[in-house]
């Protein structure tokens, strides 16, 4: 799971209404290299929760975005190279999310996570 | 050359998961006759719901990635091994997908509001015992309640919220599900259709059609739309693509 999926998850158990941003336990990070798309990367920005997005990295173990972004911070190569690596060449392998609200766990298994809820929970 | 889909010989499989079947077939080749229209669109988020084998989505990201480099392909599946056999085609045929396993998009619905460009659909779509809708396992890929529709209704809403302003929704169905009623349904909502492909095969009807907002239909939404057959309303369909003919559309709905 790359952290641009879990900059778009939310916990969906019923009742929750702070289910973002899901913290994230880690047992493995992968680390996948991609093309870099300077295009798609300005055009993510807007909809990408920063602060989301530099916990779910340092979590990760990459602790290179800046604490605050802003539009113009895309000019810049450098910080479109770390952009790119944080939300689409770290992968969360093994590990879980946490609902913030709750505690509840939503494993993550082989890259994928189970959002599956329980019967009480839907 | 011809576009890249995905083969049946790297299609992972699982006894729990659907293999791709004519359904998926037909859904991948709408995908292959709208292909330059979907290369013009130039999609940043596609999104699969209930990808099954992988057949689907792997055929998508094959055809769209030379050409779109940047686009993000996001697959679920409620089954765990489809998610699994999903992830092992991906990998054979070297495309990547972001895989959920949830129940349609449970869990993506608050944030990919309004952010998906295009989405697949091969819904359980056979009618059932109300009660093998959602099943653990293979009947879920199939199971599709009163008239095939349980599985449908559920989607469409979530397709609507999902979809960005110039999002395309790609869905297979069945003539027992309605299809007449299902675009009847969604033009209330302000989308046009079109049915890309309509498929008798031995022992299923199928269309597949596509969906897309369009702003004229909000304004249409009072018009009547009753006693109008399906061909009639497909016309009325791609009418509304051409709005240079929209007198005549004028004239054919007065007759």
């Amino acid at each position: 799971m790359r952290l641009l999926t879990h900059n778009m998850l939310s916990s969906n158990i019923k009742g929750v209404s702070n289910g973002f941003p899901l913290r994230i336990e880690v047992e493995k990070v992968i680390e996948k290299e991609v093309d870099c798309n300077p295009d798609f990367l300005i055009n993510m920005f807007a909809k990408i929760e920063w602060k989301a997005l530099v916990d779910a990295a340092r979590t990760m173990g990459y602790a290179e975005l800046p604490e605050e972004a802003e539009s113009s911070m895309l000019d810049s190569d450098e910080f479109l190279r770390k952009f790119h690596h944080a939300l689409l060449e770290l992968h969360l392998e093994e590990g879980a999310l946490v609902c913030p609200e709750t505690g509840r766990k939503f494993p993550v298994n082989k890259g994928i996570p189970n959002m599956l809820l329980h019967e009480d929970e839907v | 050359m011809s576009p890249r889909i995905a083969q049946i010989r790297l299609v992972s499989s699982h006894p729990e998961v659907y293999e791709p079947c004519d359904d998926s077939f037909a859904l991948v080749d709408a995908l292959l006759a709208d292909r330059n229209n979907l290369l013009e669109h130039n999609p940043r988020l596609c999104v699969e719901v209930g990808c099954g084998s992988g057949y689907v989505i792997t055929s998508l990201a094959l055809m769209l990635g030379p050409h779109i480099p940047g686009a993000y392909y996001i697959a679920t599946d409620l089954n765990p091994h489809a998610v699994r056999v999903t992830s092992e085609t991906l990998e054979a045929h070297g495309v990547h997908a972001e895989l959920i396993q949830t129940n349609i998009a449970s869990g993506l619905e608050k944030r990919l509001e309004r952010m998906v460009d295009v989405m697949v659909v091969n819904p359980p779509y056979v009618p059932t015992p109300e009660d093998e809708v959602g099943c653990e396992g293979i009947t879920s890929a199939w199971a599709g309640g009163e008239n095939g529709r349980r599985v449908i209704d559920r989607i469409l809403p979530i397709a609507d919220c999902l979809l960005s302003d110039r999002g395309w929704l790609y869905m297979v169905t069945l003539a027992a599900n309605d299809p007449s009623q299902i675009c009847r349904q969604m033009k209330k909502k302000g989308y046009a259709y079109r049915i890309v492909i309509q498929r008798s095969t031995e022992e299923e009807n199928l269309h597949i059609i596509k969906f897309w907002r369009d702003p004229d239909c909000e304004l249409d939404v009072k018009t009547p739309v009753t006693n109008k057959t399906f061909p009639e309303r497909v016309v009325e369909s791609l009418v509304s693509q051409f709005p240079q003919l929209s007198s005549w559309r004028t004239g054919g709905s007065n007759s």
